[in-house]
Parts: C-alpha cells; structure tokens; sequence
C-alpha cells in the first residue's frame, strides 16, 4: 500500500480561455482504492481520461512507475478503464468481449509480440466471469444483457488483461439503488482479490466514503481535498468540501484563543489550535452532532420550523436568530416549539474562510434540495415551498 | 389495440393495389403468353422464358458489370464515407452537399456529359493529343509489339503490325458503362456507409484502443463489423439500379455493351416489338434480384441487430 504508482505533475488542461485542469499534483499508491469525488465539470473525468491516455495535459508530466508517460497511447498503456455507459461491444458476445483484449497480441519484456493461446484466453475469460459472477452467460449477447450484468462484463473485459490500475468512469451511475449497493460491495471484493489499483470516478459522495482508501475531493479544476473518508468527512479542509461530503451546517465563527470559537456571540469549546486570534473563520458542525435539550438548558435557542421523519431519525430544520440549521435526532421535537442545543467540543470543526465560505450550509434552501431528490418535503412556511408541494400532488 | 389511425394509411394501400400489385399481376399473364403471329390472338405458354437461353450474354453482362460498378463503389464509398464521418460537422455538410449536387442535375443530362468527355474525339482525348500522351503511346507501344513479335516467333504465335492510334477508345467500353454508373449511383453507397459510421460511439473506439488495441486493430475490429448494416445497403441500392440500368449502357457503352435494362427497352419501344418477352425477361430480373437481396439479408441479419442497440 505504499509504493507510489502514478503521479500527477503541476498538470493543466485547458481548452483556449477554459481551463479545465488547474495545476492538478496528485500521486497515486499501488494496490490503493482512490475515488476522485466532485460535481459535474469539477474536472474529475478529465483527470481519469489523461491517466487513461485519451488526452494529453496541455502543461505538467503524467508518471506511471517513475516513467513520463504523456504522450504514451492509451493501448500501450497498461491500464484499463471501465466506461460510464459500459461501450461493450454490440456485435461481439459475452465471452468475445471479455476476450478482446487477450487476443491482441503485446509485447513482452523484450519488445516481441506475443499471443496468448486459444486455450489460455478461453482459461482467463472464464476465470474472469466466475470473479464477476457471470458463468454461464459467455454465449449470450450483451443486448440481452441487464445493466448490472453489462456493468460486470465491462469491469472483467478490463480486469481480464490484468492491468496494473483500473480507471472506472461512474460506473455505478445508471444502476438503480439496491444494484448500486451491491456493485460497491464486489468492487471494493474484486479490487482486494485482484490487488490492483483501483481509480474510481463518482459525485456520489456516499459511493465515495464506502469504497475508498483515498478520498479527491475536486472541484472547479482544483483539488480541494486529499485524504481517507475519515479525515474528508471530520476535518474537512473547506466550505466546499464540508458541503460537499454529507450533510452540514456551516456558520460564520470568529477563532477568539485556541480551543474557543465564538458563534453568534457565544462562546464554544472546541479541540482546533492554531489560528490567529479573532480571526474569522467558518464553523462545520454535523447535523448528528447536535443535542437537543430543553430550551434554557440550551447553549443555543431556536424553533423548530419543519420536522421529517427519515426513519432512523427526524431531520429537524431549527432557527436560529434567521439562520437555518439542521439537526438529525431521535427526539421529536413538533413545529414551532422553542428548543436548546448543546454541541460538544468534537462536534465543532473549524475551517478557515475560503472562496467557498457563504455558500454553503444554510438550510433555508431545505425543501428544494430534498425536491430534487424525489422525497417528500417538510412542510414549509414561504411560499416557494408550498407551490412545490401542490406541484408534487399534481403528478 | 388496432391502431386507431391506421386508416391514413388507406390511400396508400389504394395506391400500392393500382401502381404495384395490379401492374406485377398483368406483366405475369403477359410473361406467360404470347401472341400468335398469324392471327394476333394470345395463347398461354412457357416459350418466352425457354427461349431466354439466347439473350444468357446479356444477362451474364449484366450481372457483371453491375458487380464491378458496385464492388468499385464500395472500394471509393467506404473510404470516402469513413473520411467525411470523422471530420467536423462544418466539413461533413460541404461534403453531403457535393455529394448531393449531381444527383440533383437529370440523369440524362449526366450520361451525355460523360460521352462528350469519353468520346474519340472528346474531351479527354483532345486533352491527351495536346499533352502527347497519344504520340508517347505511339512511341513507345512499337517496341513493345516487337516485343510480342519476337517471342511469337520462337515459341509461337501471331505476329501483329502495329498500327499507330489517334485517340483512345473510351466510349464502347465496358469500362465506359462502369463508370457511368459508378458516377450514378455512387451517392447511394456513400450515404448509407456514413450514415452508420457517423452515429458509431465513440467510446467503442476508445473502449478498443484502452484494451490494447492499435488503429489498424480499432478498424478491423470494431469500425467495419459495425459498419457493416452500411455497407450491405449500400451494395444494395447500388447493385439492384446498375443490374437493371438501360441509358447508361446505351449511351456510353455505344450499342456494344446491351444490357438487360437495354434488352427490356427493346421488346417494348424498340425494332424487337415483343411485350411478352420483355415481361418475361423482367420477372427473371426481378426474381434474381429478390434471391440476391434475401441471401444478402440474411447474411446481415446478425449485424443488423447489433446496430439497433
């Protein structure tokens, strides 16, 4: 797990004025799961694209084992790519598609050409099915395949040439949930058997957290955070990311010592050192973090002004003095009461302000984020929220 | 559920019964008799298609030259199609319209051109007397049938005189009618064949090239067993007008290369005044070209699908 396998050198990607890839430095280990994690156009597929060979980076170097490899085309490469939308061969069957690879020919170690035998290729292909639990379908035509079965015949028509990385393009992405679930399990198997690096594209953030050993998290051609889904999910490094990854509530705090935050004019404990006195900053605390407790027992004072049961927990939307917050709790707590919250040290993370601060995480935007998921939305008080209600009954 | 507007469709089956069916069923009762010479009344017979064994040169003709022009509209179509499918859009619209152009000019008025091009006094003809091609022929071709003389002698054969040319001969040619219906019906190879090679995924190519696969590979692999839907329709439409062509043929092939389009022309408006025979000649024609249409088909069929995915 700690040899390094691939390094990303200073590299830009820009198309004329566009620069999709801003000065990306980046070092991959061997036998590592890494997921590069951003919204659309954050860049992500163009990094996996130039580790494939399918573009060349307009300025930096691209390493495989110590050797630039920028210029080198992706079939000289030795590593393979599971396509977003699978690109499995539509007149080829299963066993020929997984085969297509082992029948051309490469060169060994001393530059001579070499095929794999008909028996051999016959040996690896099965062998490869029975990893992807898809024995007995060699026969059949991808057409008549599932998407979850084409997904399978993609990633052991890559696997089958036993390369060196595997780059998978949002695999999972047109797969319906249980599937998903399931997928992430075997790849993270598949990834542990084979003992290859795996790098994985998704702006699922969940997928990411799950089946990751290195979490990047990218956007707008920057990286804006390397680190294991612990660390991306407890420390993240800004708005951005602590947005991005799970849910959170961010509030303008100014640093008074070390280990005091002061949030709306509160003081708070927290474990961060190192910032300069009263600088401002920006405070990330989890919804799950917070305790609810009776109004005057509170370090903080709010209503309630929407409940939604999520099953394991209410998610609980609270004012507090006009800024919206969060909370995830056993405890119902009905519209329109006044609570108190207790929030201890750990559960408050402070960032420094960056060009994302005030962006994110304030919840008054709640029920349109959860329209855009298709789930039924608390009830809400303005006017927006209630017109997207009728609008969902109307369906 | 029936479809509920099926009925719009009724002025076509209207359509289909008169110009279609009816006109096939009267050229069968033509096909299958014939007039008596003496009294004009018709009989039922089998004659036409037993005598057809005369006109087997024509037939034979036919069915190779339309090879040829299709074989080599596939060899120009495909290259052509593939080439304007990966340029840009700005590129492929020129192309499609440059294509398009002279199928939009009348058919005749193409032939004719093509004559006066071909002729023995033609264009090009004019156009080699004036760079000497024709006097470097006559130069050099003397040594050459001295050549086939002296070895005439010593192992046998007919020695030949050469006989100094003027122009070229062209038009007459078998490779005249070729080329003129390689010019007429080339758009109908092209279209199809860049129709499927433009809507081919991309990330197939990409898909091929990430398993190690190098252009050559890519192309063999992938590109042309996916194009193949194209290219079968292509030789389609190319090969069922060349089979039956009669202009073409007439015209630049001088009255020396008739085909069946020609001989058919003959039995109705020409000296050989004999529908019977023509309608029967027909019927051949359309028979083969079915058979040949349905074995190719079949031969698709597998591909066929794989495109519709």
């Amino acid at each position: 797990m700690s040899k390094e396998l691939i390094r990303l050198r200073d590299c830009v990607m820009s198309y004329g004025d566009e620069v999709v890839l801003d000065h990306i430095n980046l070092y991959i280990n061997d036998k590592e799961f890494l997921t590069l994690l951003g919204p659309s156009g954050c860049g992500k597929t163009t990094t996996l694209r130039i580790i494939g060979g399918f573009l060349s980076p307009t300025a930096g170097d691209v390493l495989f084992d110590g050797v630039r490899i920028n210029h080198v085309p992706p079939h000289q490469r030795t590593v393979n790519t599971v396509f977003q939308r699978y690109a499995l061969f539509p007149h080829l069957n299963v066993f020929e598609n997984v085969a297509f690879g082992l029948r051309i020919p490469k060169a060994d170690g001393s530059g001579r050409k070499v095929k794999v035998s008909e028996q051999e290729i016959h040996q690896r292909v099965m062998e490869m099915l029975e990893v992807v639990n898809l024995k007995g379908f060699e026969k059949r035509p991808v057409s008549a395949l599932s998407g979850g079965q084409q997904q399978r015949v993609a990633i052991a028509r890559a696997l089958v040439n036993r390369p060196r990385v595997l780059l998978l393009d949002e695999p999972l992405g047109a797969l319906d949930m249980r599937l998903r679930k399931d997928m992430q399990n075997e790849l993270k198997r598949i990834q542990q058997e084979m003992e290859i690096t795996f790098i994985y594209v998704t702006h699922d953030q969940e997928e990411a957290l799950a089946m990751s050993d290195t979490v990047v998290v990218m956007d707008g051609g920057r990286i804006q955070q390397i680190g294991t889904p612990e660390d991306i999910y407890n420390e993240p490094k800004n708005a951005f990311v602590a947005d991005f990854i799970g849910e959170s509530n961010i509030i303008d705090g100014i640093m008074r010592a070390d280990g005091v935050v002061e949030i709306f004019n509160r003081r708070f404990q927290c474990l961060d050192k190192g910032f300069a006195k009263d600088e401002p900053v920006d405070v990330v605390i989890r919804p799950e973090d917070v305790d609810i407790v009776d109004e005057n027992a509170g370090q903080l004072r709010g209503t309630v002004t929407s409940v939604t049961f999520k099953g394991v927990h209410y998610d609980t939307i609270v004012d507090f003095y006009g800024f919206k917050w969060l909370i995830q709790t056993t405890d119902y707590c009905p519209v329109d009461s006044r609570i108190g919250i207790k929030i201890d040290p750990d559960g408050i993370h402070v960032m420094k302000k960056s060009a994302y601060s005030g962006m994110f995480g304030d919840y008054s935007s709640y029920s349109e984020e959860y329209e855009e998921l298709d789930v039924v939305e608390p009830d809400g008080e303005d006017g927006e929220e209630s017109d997207s209600r009728e609008g969902g009954h109307e369906e | 559920m029936k479809n509920k507007r099926g009925w719009f469709a009724f002025p076509y089956v209207i359509w289909m019964a008169l110009f279609v069916v009816i006109p096939i069923v009267i050229m069968a009762v033509y096909a299958f008799t014939a007039a008596d010479p003496a009294t004009g009344a018709t009989q039922p017979t089998l004659g036409n298609f037993t005598g057809m064994g005369l006109y087997l040169s024509v037939f034979l003709r036919s069915f190779w030259l339309a090879l040829l022009a299709t074989l080599v509209c596939l060899l120009i179509g495909y290259p052509v199609s593939y080439w304007m499918a990966k340029e840009g859009p700005r590129f492929q619209r020129l192309a499609m319209a440059l294509i398009m152009l002279p199928m939009w000019m009348n058919f005749l008025l193409r032939t004719y051109s093509w004559m006066s091009i071909l002729e023995n006094n033609g264009l090009l003809n004019q156009l080699f007397q004036n760079i000497g091609v024709i006097d470097l022929y006559n130069r050099i071709a003397p040594f050459f049938v001295d050549l086939h003389n002296v070895f005439a002698r010593y192992f046998g054969g007919v020695e030949t005189s050469f006989v100094p040319i003027y122009h070229f001969q062209m038009i007459g040619t078998p490779g005249a009618v070729v080329l003129g219906m390689v010019y007429n019906y080339l758009p109908f190879m092209i279209l199809p064949i860049y129709s499927v090679i433009v809507k081919l995924d991309n990330s197939l190519i990409e898909a091929a090239r990430d398993l190690g696969a190098d252009g050559v590979r890519v192309f063999r692999r992938v590109i042309f067993p996916l194009s193949l839907p194209g290219i079968l329709s292509g030789v389609t439409m190319v090969f069922v007008p060349s089979v039956s062509t009669f202009a073409i043929s007439n015209l630049l092939g001088g009255g020396n290369q008739m085909m069946l389009g020609d001989l058919i022309e003959l039995q109705f408006l020409g000296g050989a005044y004999n529908p019977h025979l023509g309608a029967a000649i027909s019927m051949v024609m359309m028979v083969i070209v079915v058979v040949c249409m349905v074995v190719m088909n079949h031969f698709g069929e597998g591909e066929e699908q794989a495109v519709m995915l």
